[in-house]
């Protein structure tokens, strides 16, 4: 098997200080990754390298694009880049309003992308935009409402819904559950877990909050100061880590 | 069908002044398919850290761990994750599940995870429920809020409902009645008939005795507990 992402000693350095230095793993299809550390660590550099909207100072970033085969994202024309962002790539952000368009209404926000996919029947846009809301449970008569007048968790599940009409391969998330009661973690949690597998889609998950990956990641990475500290099995990882600063992260979460 | 040979296994406390706690040394053990082998020895000799191990969950030092033909101490996450999924089950002692997903979805997640579509894994789901005497009004409430003993069924159900050549058990009968603990066992029996390798940690000696081919004493291979 062929992996979806091959990620090869990247770096990014704002000015003298290390954002993320010597990060390489490969992802294949179906696999959903979990980088964890604590705030400045780099996990989120990492990303925004990875999902283009950071570029970084070394390394390639090779995605295993559907017409071409194995392409480095870095060197990629930014056409090329944006095309993808728009089709086999998903980013869903923490704060949903940085990934929708609040002015907008519901189904306009998810019809949005499949319009930049050159869809242009207005019945077959407004009939998937209302399949997807159903699926992130989003009740059609919703459709016209414009996210502002959603909660946070409906707003992160539109968020979803509009990422992932266009059938993506990879969805980058950075905190997808930062910032929502417990309640409706549980659920978004539950929601992406199923979507990740019925879509057999391959996921990049960053967050500091290590019971999320535990339930969604099959692997996980382990950042510090800009370098991966650890890596492995999400259990095994988090049962038996090996380095002194996941062992001190593993033991600091408080026991509910 | 699952081989441990030689493997041995510390833990390093980094946070606690770097003590380094040597827990296996040499261990090595053969089950062969449609056997059932207790881990015994006394609490702390390593029974869970050995079954951890073969199940990838604690990395192991050196050795080697076999379960069918991939040897788990140098595979890499997504050989094991493959691994779990369709050659080998465990049945831990304590159940970990999603919030607010149904206990029917939690005992159908096995199957579905291997491709089966979604009515005839919720239909098997139901069949393990019933025979483990779930009461059908608790099927589509999470298992989080059950009793001890309730759980200990679901995550019995779960492990049992995609049909592995292996088989992890931990303390499977400890909390449950007569009843259902005569039920887990003719489950277990029912495995081995099959042809399913396992193996089993049991505090119930009746249990053990009544299924387990043969013991394997983890304490000759502790060090510093050896005699």
């Amino acid at each position: 098997m062929t992996p979806l992402l091959q990620v090869e000693d990247v770096a990014k350095f704002y000015g003298h200080r290390i954002g993320c230095t010597d990060v390489s793993f490969d992802l294949y299809p179906g696999e959903v990754m979990g980088i964890v550390g604590e705030s400045g660590s780099g996990k989120s550099t990492l990303l925004n390298c990875l999902a283009g909207h950071l570029t970084p100072d070394r390394g390639a970033v090779r995605f295993d694009t559907r017409a071409d085969g194995m392409r480095d994202t870095i060197t990629m024309s930014e056409p090329e880049r944006r095309m993808l962002s728009r089709t086999d790539w998903a980013f869903v952000h923490q704060h949903a309003r940085d990934g929708l368009r609040m002015n907008v209404s519901a189904g306009g926000n998810v019809g949005e992308r499949l319009m930049a996919v050159n869809a242009r029947h207005y019945g077959d846009i407004r009939d998937k935009a209302i399949d997807w809301l159903g699926r992130v449970e989003i009740t059609s008569d919703r459709i016209d409402d414009r996210p502002t007048q959603f909660s946070g968790g409906m707003q992160q599940r539109l968020q979803i819904a509009r990422n992932l009409v266009t059938g993506p391969r990879l969805v980058f998330m950075d905190e997808p559950t930062g910032g929502l009661d417990v309640s409706v973690q549980a659920r978004l949690l539950d929601l992406l877990r199923g979507l990740v597998r019925e879509m057999n889609l391959s996921a990049i998950i960053v967050t500091h909050d290590l019971a999320v990956v535990r339930l969604l990641a099959d692997r996980l990475m382990v950042m510090k100061d800009g370098h991966v500290i650890e890596t492995g099995l999400t259990d095994q990882v988090l049962d038996d880590p090996q380095h002194a600063y996941t062992q001190l992260l593993v033991s600091s979460v408080l026991q509910v | 069908m699952i081989s441990v040979e030689n493997v041995s296994k510390s833990f390093t406390l980094h946070n606690q002044g770097a003590a380094v706690i040597p827990v296996m040394a040499g261990a090595s053990l053969q089950v062969e398919a449609g056997e059932c082998v207790a881990l015994v020895g006394a609490s702390g000799a390593g029974k869970s850290t050995l079954m951890r191990m073969i199940y990838g969950n604690y990395l192991t030092a050196s050795g080697r761990i076999m379960v069918g033909d991939l040897d788990v101490v140098s595979a890499v996450p997504r050989q094991i994750i493959q691994l779990r999924r369709t050659t080998l089950g465990y049945v831990s002692q304590f159940l970990r599940v999603v919030p607010r997903v149904s206990t029917l979805d939690v005992v159908a997640e096995p199957l579905l995870a291997t491709g089966s579509d979604r009515d005839t894994a919720i239909a098997s789901a139901k069949v393990l429920l019933s025979r483990l005497n779930i009461p059908e009004r608790l099927w589509q409430l999470s298992p989080t809020t059950f009793s001890g003993g309730e759980q200990q069924r679901v995550n019995i159900a779960r492990g049992f409902a995609y049909p592995y050549p292996a088989l992890l058990l931990d303390e499977p009968t400890a909390s449950l009645d007569p009843t259902n603990r005569a039920t887990v066992l003719t489950m277990i029996e029912e495995a081995k008939a099959r042809g399913v390798a396992i193996i089993g940690i049991f505090h119930d000696h009746a249990a053990r005795d009544a299924i387990c081919d043969r013991q394997f004493d983890v304490t000759q291979f502790t060090p510093g507990l050896a005699a």
